[in-house]
């Protein structure tokens, strides 16, 4: 196994695996991606980049799809971004 | 910043690389984007089968990855976003070939987080997603279900059944279909082989999902019965349709879903050709076929082109033995309720949806199909359970900050 590398969720240095999407990242850690206009905990649903469940803020830009972005060491993922 | 080709292929997966490979080894410029961090599309994620592993890394086509096609700047001008930035590039041909989606229809529960589509699931479990142990519902129809259920499985999840909504008797035909073929046979005896300790049942579908005590509980139908389980996951997809958006922002003629083409994969447009499942779901062999057809024809070898459509005809064939064989069942459209989301970007419940006729009315009305999926998700999905036709595309296809837009570096 690789080594893992570390993200910063919401402010907090979270582990997750090398490789792993930001969506996969935070399906695995049971952290919901955003919340729905009317306040509904939402995560990944397609995995591919079509359905937008899974965007939050990657590095300060938002509406980044998770599931199309790798983590990388020190990358700063926010929620409901 | 702009770039040129000659050709430009928009999607990784098989058609698009077959097409950049047919046209690089014709010694066309090519240039390839794609949104994911690596090329292979859905199916092979990164890890390209050979020969295409050695053909791809040969042609060495220059490829821009987390790249999205979102509109054009004219008749010969792909725009692209990339990590906020936008990009154009020029090009003399394009070929489109941006692949598949999974239908995915609403019931009560289907927005709860752990509820995924089939392929969506197993895409994530590609891309990290720990699934040891893990108790996953698969649902839904069509020949992906049972290859998810088979990998999911070899990924450590506990799969409790694999449950597909057309009935044994209507899935015959495709079965006989395969058993004809060796390549098809061989893969289906693995799937078989890997899920002979799973419960497989036809004739089987959600009803609804709800959470409790932290995890999922689904009711599903089974035949004459309903039955309860306890899951982590969800993975519920209901066969898959072509990305046709971006042609038909180019204006491509798109007849019932599937972008029309001719023999040698041209569209409608001049210059823009289509490979793949925009063109009908037609599997990883039609598409590698087409993709080669559309590279060769682009790159001005006719003669290659034609010897490449014989591949291309058989995955049409059976392309029609799918479609009956998981046509969706009528009980399908009556799970949502009024009150079940269909919008899931502007939560429009299907009560809100009462009275009208045409989808874009109801877009005008209740914002439905105008969140960020841009009717990706709810527009098939009102299409089967209400019979609306979907709306026109329209620029940008994904969201794009107004500064990528105003092209600022």
């Amino acid at each position: 196994m690789p080594e893992p590398v570390t993200i910063i969720l919401n402010g907090e240095r979270r582990p997750v695996a090398a490789g792993s999407s930001v969506a996969a990242a935070l399906l695995t850690m049971g952290v919901a991606a955003r919340r729905s206009v009317s306040g509904e905990e939402r995560s990944a649903v397609c995995g591919m980049g079509i359905c937008e469940e899974c965007r939050v803020m990657v590095d300060g830009r938002a509406g980044v799809r998770g599931c199309l972005v790798t983590c990388r060491d020190g990358m700063e993922v926010r929620t409901n971004g | 910043m702009a770039e040129r080709a000659e050709i430009v292929v928009v999607g990784a997966g098989p058609a698009g690389i077959a097409a950049a490979c047919a046209a690089r080894e014709c010694g066309r410029s090519v240039r390839v984007v794609d949104e994911n961090p690596h090329a292979g599309g859905q199916i092979w994620r990164g890890e390209l089968p050979q020969p295409w592993r050695t053909r791809w890394e040969q042609a060495a086509v220059p490829m821009q990855a987390g790249a999205t096609a979102f509109g054009f700047a004219g008749e010969q001008t792909l725009l692209v976003e990339c990590e906020g930035r936008a990009m154009e590039i020029a090009f003399e041909r394009l070929i489109v070939a941006t692949g598949a989606r999974e239908r995915l229809l609403p019931f009560p529960g289907w927005t709860l987080p752990g509820v995924t589509g089939a392929g969506g699931l197993q895409a994530l479990m590609k891309s990290g997603l720990d699934l040891a142990g893990r108790r996953v519902v698969v649902a839904g129809s069509g020949p992906l279900l049972a290859e998810a259920g088979a990998s999911l499985l070899a990924a450590g999840a506990l799969v409790a059944i694999v449950a597909e909504q057309a009935s044994f008797r209507q899935m015959i035909p495709f079965l006989g279909r395969i058993a004809a073929r060796r390549g098809k046979w061989t893969q289906a005896l693995r799937i078989a082989s890997a899920l002979r300790k799973t419960r497989y049942r036809a004739g089987a579908w959600p009803l609804s999902v709800e959470r409790r005590d932290g995890a999922l509980s689904v009711t599903l139908r089974l035949g004459p019965r309903r039955e309860v389980i306890e899951c982590d996951y969800l993975a519920c997809g209901f066969g898959l349709l072509g990305n046709t958006e971006l042609a038909q922002l180019a204006g491509c003629q798109v007849v019932n879903g599937c972008v029309v083409v001719d023999e040698h994969q041209r569209t409608s447009v001049l210059g823009i050709y289509c490979a793949g499942e925009p063109v009908g779901i037609a599997g990883v062999e039609s598409a590698l076929a087409q993709g080669l057809t559309a590279g060769y024809h682009a790159a001005g070898r006719e003669d290659l082109a034609t010897a490449c459509t014989p591949g291309r005809d058989r995955g049409r064939r059976f392309q029609r033995v799918l479609a009956e064989a998981f046509a969706l069942r009528p009980e399908l459209k009556e799970l949502a309720t009024p009150d079940t989301i269909i919008c899931r970007c502007e939560d429009v419940r299907l009560g809100e949806l009462a009275g009208f006729l045409t989808w874009r009315e109801a877009k005008l009305h209740t914002r439905c199909g105008m969140g960020a999926c841009q009717g990706r998700v709810c527009g098939a999905a009102l299409e089967f359970v209400a019979g609306m036709p979907a709306a026109s595309v329209r620029p940008p296809l994904v969201p794009v900050s107004v500064g990528v837009l105003a092209g600022e570096q």
